[in-house]
């Protein structure tokens, strides 16, 4: 079996969109010669030239509304937003034309574009360059918001989002880009608004998206050897959420335990948590629901204050194991 | 345009009688349509705010005709007269401001957001400028695809200020798109006039900044609009990219139906009123008084018959209330 990274997942993705249809065309800073900030897009301007792969300066407000003009009138456009904290220049966009447009227009307008947001923090870059917004988007009608966690998801996920009729919202995690696994060679497509159950066990589940899936596994498999059998399920899709896995799942464990990067206060743990506590699972639940996620403040710059701002592998183990043990 | 046409007939050079009586149709439609709009609002038949035009029917008048059916709108909140001009219809223009099913966009959307996508008019703007950063993709797909449509791009004095006003007309000019950028400078954004918030002469002076051809015009001036939108989709199709025309006006109501007007005097509006769009361009067509109260009287009529079907037509069903929010 093939392996390839997150980011060479992501590449295949748009080089097989792009060959295959001639209204796909990427746009963003420094995504021609230089590759991308990450290297996502390494020599697609070679293949497809400037046309198709378009540099913009240094202008986000721009680069979303090209995405919005060149949808509404029949292309199909992916925009890079080149550090997703810097989404917030282009929110207006996004929020106020592109995901109402369909709505305010009777339905009439169809605005099929893709944003692509490199988020997260673990790479030393401070409060302006490690954010996790994901859920800013969650609470925007007319938009839908994907997060993958692994390579095989990524290219299936944006081969998906590239195809969607809506607006799409794609958040990378930048940790994830160098991680390997399986991903077939031929174009397929993860449906949106479909979760995956990463990992089968009875005891307690953990819901966790982006880096703390591989996360979430670590600790699974660590807290195995203490006899503690751990289910996981990813999401995927933040919006529209799949919520009967993951309500199956607490039925049959009566625990959970949700993990995300992105700060506690306002993050989707407390949507999940919300669901949860709105279905048929809360009679079956026997413990708290319990949310681990960032600290409520901005990622600082020290390494050693960065690591402590968001879940670790050892905080998902603990905390599991306190769940589990009845601590709560 | 002129082929075929001996061009000394033409009014102004460029426009025949028979469409210059069409114009002047519209722009007094434009009017009544919107006094009518906002007689209804004082009857309290019609909620929410709206923006009226009144004093400014001369840009729609001169830039719509100016273009072909192909090419594509961007409207802003202030966009009755563009709507009509752009081959609007007004029976399901005045079923969407009354909120009906029947509406352009099925009453979800009202005045400020009309849009009819069918004949590529991309939509009125609640947002200040927010209609700028499309433009640039409208631009580029139409480059993408190899089309020859032009988009005309509306805004205000006040959208001129904004951030997107800069980031759209850059990206537009370093790619040579084809947007034609229309500012109808109507010196008021709401309450700030232009003397306070530019220190440049000319908002097209701005366009030098771009690199682009900036001008000024009467925006009162109907053939003068018609000559300078005519003039950048000319550019704008030969690949010469954008253009930023900026066409001088006056809104003789207030922003929105919350405006008491304390900015400005009565006099001011009245010596604005002595440069009526309408009057100008119906004495440069030789149409006498007694032609142009039957203009205003068929105009009136076609109002009412749109009020009287618009008023007739369903409200949408809130089991719909859902549909439209995805594809």
């Amino acid at each position: 079996m093939r392996e390839i990274s997150y980011m060479e997942a992501l590449r295949e993705a748009i080089r097989q969109a792009m060959e295959k249809d001639d209204r796909v065309f990427m746009i963003g800073e420094d995504i021609g010669v230089y590759g991308g900030a990450f290297g996502v897009s390494a020599g697609l301007l070679d293949q497809f030239g400037p046309e198709r792969i378009i540099d913009t300066p240094i202008s986000e407000a721009g680069i979303a509304g090209a995405c919005v003009g060149a949808a509404v009138t029949g292309m199909r456009p992916i925009g890079e937003i080149q550090f997703s904290d810097f989404v917030v220049l282009a929110m207006e966009q996004i929020v106020m034309q592109g995901a109402k447009m369909r709505f305010m227009f009777g339905g009439k307008a169809t605005v099929p574009f893709v944003i692509r947001l490199p988020g997260g923090s673990g790479t030393g870059a401070a409060a302006q360059h490690s954010e996790s917004l994901e859920n800013w988007f969650v609470h925007v009608p007319g938009l839908k918001v994907v997060m993958p966690s692994t390579p095989y998801d990524a290219k299936g996920l944006l081969l998906a989002a590239i195809e969607e009729d809506n607006p799409v919202m794609f958040f990378e995690h930048k940790l994830l880009y160098k991680t390997k696994g399986h991903v077939p060679e031929e174009m397929y497509t993860i449906p949106i608004g479909k979760s995956n159950l990463v990992r089968e066990g009875k005891d307690l589940t953990i819901i966790a998206t982006s880096i703390m899936v591989p996360r979430a596994i670590e600790a699974a498999e660590k807290l195995s050897a203490e006899g503690i059998d751990i289910e996981i399920i990813d999401p995927r899709t933040l919006k529209p959420l799949d919520d009967q896995p993951i309500i199956a799942s607490i039925i049959k464990t009566g625990k959970v335990l949700i993990v995300h990067e992105a700060v506690k206060t306002g993050g989707f743990g407390g949507e999940i948590s919300a669901v949860i506590s709105e279905s048929e699972a809360f009679d079956y639940l026997d413990a708290p629901i319990r949310r681990l996620a960032g600290l409520d403040m901005p990622i600082p710059y020290n390494r050693t204050l960065e690591y402590h701002a968001v879940p670790q592998v050892e905080d998902i183990i603990e905390e599991a194991r306190n769940l589990y043990q009845g601590k709560y | 345009m002129a082929e075929g046409k001996q061009i000394d007939t033409l009014i102004g050079g460029v426009l025949t009688k028979e469409k210059a009586l069409d114009l002047l149709y519209k722009m007094v439609l434009t009017r009544t349509f919107e006094e009518n709009a906002l007689e209804m609002f004082s009857m309290g038949k019609v909620h929410g705010t709206m923006h009226v035009s009144i004093g400014q029917e001369g840009i729609a008048a001169g830039a719509g005709p100016a273009l072909k059916d192909t090419d594509y709108l961007l409207n802003t909140h202030r966009g009755h007269g563009h709507f009509l001009m752009w081959g609007g219809d007004l029976n399901r223009m005045m079923s969407e401001f009354l909120g009906k099913e029947n509406g352009y966009c099925r009453g979800r959307g009202g005045s400020m957001h009309i849009a009819d996508v069918e004949s590529n008019n991309l939509g009125a703007q609640g947002i200040v400028a927010g209609n700028l950063p499309i433009s640039v993709g409208v631009g580029l797909s139409i480059r993408i695809r190899k089309s020859d449509q032009v988009v005309l791009t509306l805004f205000g004095d006040g959208a001129a200020n904004e951030g997107a006003f800069h980031e759209s007309l850059n990206m537009a000019a370093i790619w040579n798109l084809p947007v034609i950028y229309l500012c109808e400078n109507n010196q008021y954004a709401m309450s700030m006039p232009v003397e306070k918030a530019f220190r440049v002469e000319q908002i097209s002076d701005r366009a030098s900044a771009y690199g682009i051809k900036g001008l000024t015009i009467d925006g009162n001036d109907v053939i003068a609009v018609y000559k300078a939108v005519q003039d950048a989709a000319k550019r704008a199709r030969a690949g010469d990219g954008p253009t930023l025309i900026e066409a001088i006006t006056y809104r003789y109501q207030g922003h929105s139906k919350s405006d008491r007007q304390l900015y400005r005097t009565r006099e001011e509006v009245k010596q604005w009123q002595q440069k009526d769009p309408i009057q100008r361009f119906a004495k440069l067509i030789g149409v006498q008084e007694e032609e142009f109260q039957a203009i205003e009287k068929k105009a009136e009529q076609a109002i009412a018959a749109a009020v009287e079907f618009g008023e007739n037509s369903p409200e949408p069903n809130v089991s719909t209330i859902m549909e439209g929010i995805y594809a």
